[in-house]
């Protein structure tokens, strides 16, 4: 049995998974700009002590779930979400699910996805995707980094949304629960409920590890790495930094740019051209997190490495903080018609 | 970054699958372009993976000079650290902890051995003989 959906690809897993099961009940205005602004996806997090991979924890994301929750959210849509403790259950409800027509999320680990390369399975347990169908003993699959549409075995599924360890997923789905008709005034408003939750996410005044605090924290941690950890070590943890970063599924750089591109989505709804100013400071932010990246990858190729090198790195993240300081306060202030 | 400065350096994802990225084109507006990768991820990952192959080496010549059981090597083979081996194979930390010691280790019972076996995808003949292929 194959549902009639249709897969579109998408920079982010999540943002992804809650445009497409938005647009298959009919929700054809969100795109994946939309959907990651509406859901307030960009944030970070630099959480102190605990290490993952052998290396710092970092997060360019909020938790799973959160920007389909949020979206569906602010659109008045009704959201269905199970979790599991069998993985007999978990796969009943899933063919259930399919059989009255509901292609659904999942939450799932990457370390035993099949079709990645072996390169990039490790164990991350917050990647999202789509199951649409069921032929045989396969899964129809929609994950949206990817060009196309791929499929699993039910042991192979049912491995992947029983992953096991830091946020594992437990089977978890979710869906859409009712077509509604979303209105123009809807996703007006729905943008600004956005705007306001990520501007005072990332500009919280109290944790100093979360935000924009938590990215300033982070470079100046960076700038005691060399001596703290020695130099190979040091290029490990930019290393980790960079994949956290820039990897398939999460994202730094690549964030900015999707929030730039929903300030100007935003921007159709909203004729405020502070919108599109703000737009280009996401844009240059999303810059000087690429060039960090290559000032990090410069360290761990072994090709700089002096103390200095590792102060510039800082600097660069410093530097982000202020951009993006300037700008959500922006967004904090703007007045909205 | 504008459209036209997004890289195009082939990763082993690239093979596989290109991936969506957002750039300006020239009038500032966004618009979005595939990527087969960059080379500045791909050295990361190198990087990563670099470290990972040290650990696995490291592990498998304590296994060899007997210091340690072969769940230890296949534990790093498999990237996980004791309480994720925990997590997957329902035994408590300080068992799995006391299972990597050859002695401990030589007194497990088949049922247990093929817990082990099961999560790092390999048989229990495979398993004692430190042999592995991919998942």
């Amino acid at each position: 049995m194959k549902l009639d959906f249709e897969h579109q690809q998408s920079a982010h897993c999540e943002n992804g998974v809650t445009r497409s099961l938005l647009n298959n009940i009919g929700v054809n205005q969100i795109t994946e700009p939309l959907a990651f602004g509406i859901g307030a996806g960009l944030f970070y997090i630099y959480v102190p002590l605990l290490k993952i991979n052998n290396g710092p924890v970092i997060a360019f994301r909020p938790m799973p779930g959160l920007i389909f929750k949020r979206t569906c959210r602010a659109l008045g849509i009704e959201v269905v979400r199970k979790k599991f403790s069998s993985k007999e259950k978990a796969a009943s409800v899933l063919d259930e699910c399919l059989a009255e027509g509901h292609p659904v999320g999942c939450q799932v680990g990457v370390y035993f996805l099949t079709y990645f390369p072996k390169e990039y399975r490790f164990h991350f347990n917050a990647h999202n995707l789509i199951v649409y169908g069921h032929e045989g003993d396969q899964y129809l699959i929609s994950d949206p980094v990817m060009e196309n549409t791929t499929s699993l075995t039910a042991y192979e599924l049912d491995r992947v949304r029983f992953a096991k360890g830091t946020l594992s997923p437990r089977g978890q789905l979710y869906y859409p629960a009712t077509a509604v008709t979303v209105t123009h005034e809807t996703i007006k408003k729905a943008i600004v409920t956005g705007i306001k939750r990520n501007a005072a996410d990332m500009l919280q005044p109290i944790v100093p590890f979360v935000g924009v605090k938590g990215i300033r924290f982070t470079g100046r941690k960076i700038k005691k790495w060399r001596d703290k950890l020695g130099p190979k070590q040091a290029g490990l943890y930019l290393a980790q930094l960079v994949r956290m970063q820039e990897e398939i599924g999460t994202g730094g750089g690549g964030f900015r740019y999707i929030y730039g591109a929903f300030l100007q989505e935003a921007h159709v709804y909203h004729p405020n051209n502070e919108l599109i100013e703000i737009s280009k400071m996401f844009t240059a932010s999303g810059d000087l997190w690429r060039t960090a990246a290559v000032q990090a990858a410069g360290i761990y190729k072994g090709r700089l490495g002096s103390q200095e090198d590792f102060d510039v790195m800082g600097n660069y993240l410093l530097e982000i903080a202020e951009i993006e300081y300037k700008a959500f306060t922006a967004l904090k202030n703007i007045k909205w018609q | 970054m504008k459209k036209e400065d997004i890289p195009q350096d082939l990763s082993a994802l690239g093979k596989i699958t290109r991936e969506v990225v957002y750039a300006t084109d020239n009038a500032g507006n966004y618009t979005t372009e595939l990527s087969k990768g960059w080379d500045v991820k791909i050295t990361a990952l190198n990087t990563a993976w670099e470290d990972i192959e040290e650990r696995i080496e490291t592990a498998k010549q304590k296994v060899l000079n007997n210091e340690a059981s072969p769940l230890l090597y296949f534990m790093e083979k498999a990237l996980m650290d004791i309480k994720l081996v925990a997590d997957y194979t329902g035994f408590w930390g300080w068992q799995v902890k006391k299972h990597m010691k050859p002695a401990a280790y030589k007194k497990l019972t088949e049922k247990q051995l093929q817990r082990y076996a099961e999560i790092f995808n390999v048989s229990v003949d495979e398993l004692n003989k430190l042999e592995t292929h991919e998942a």
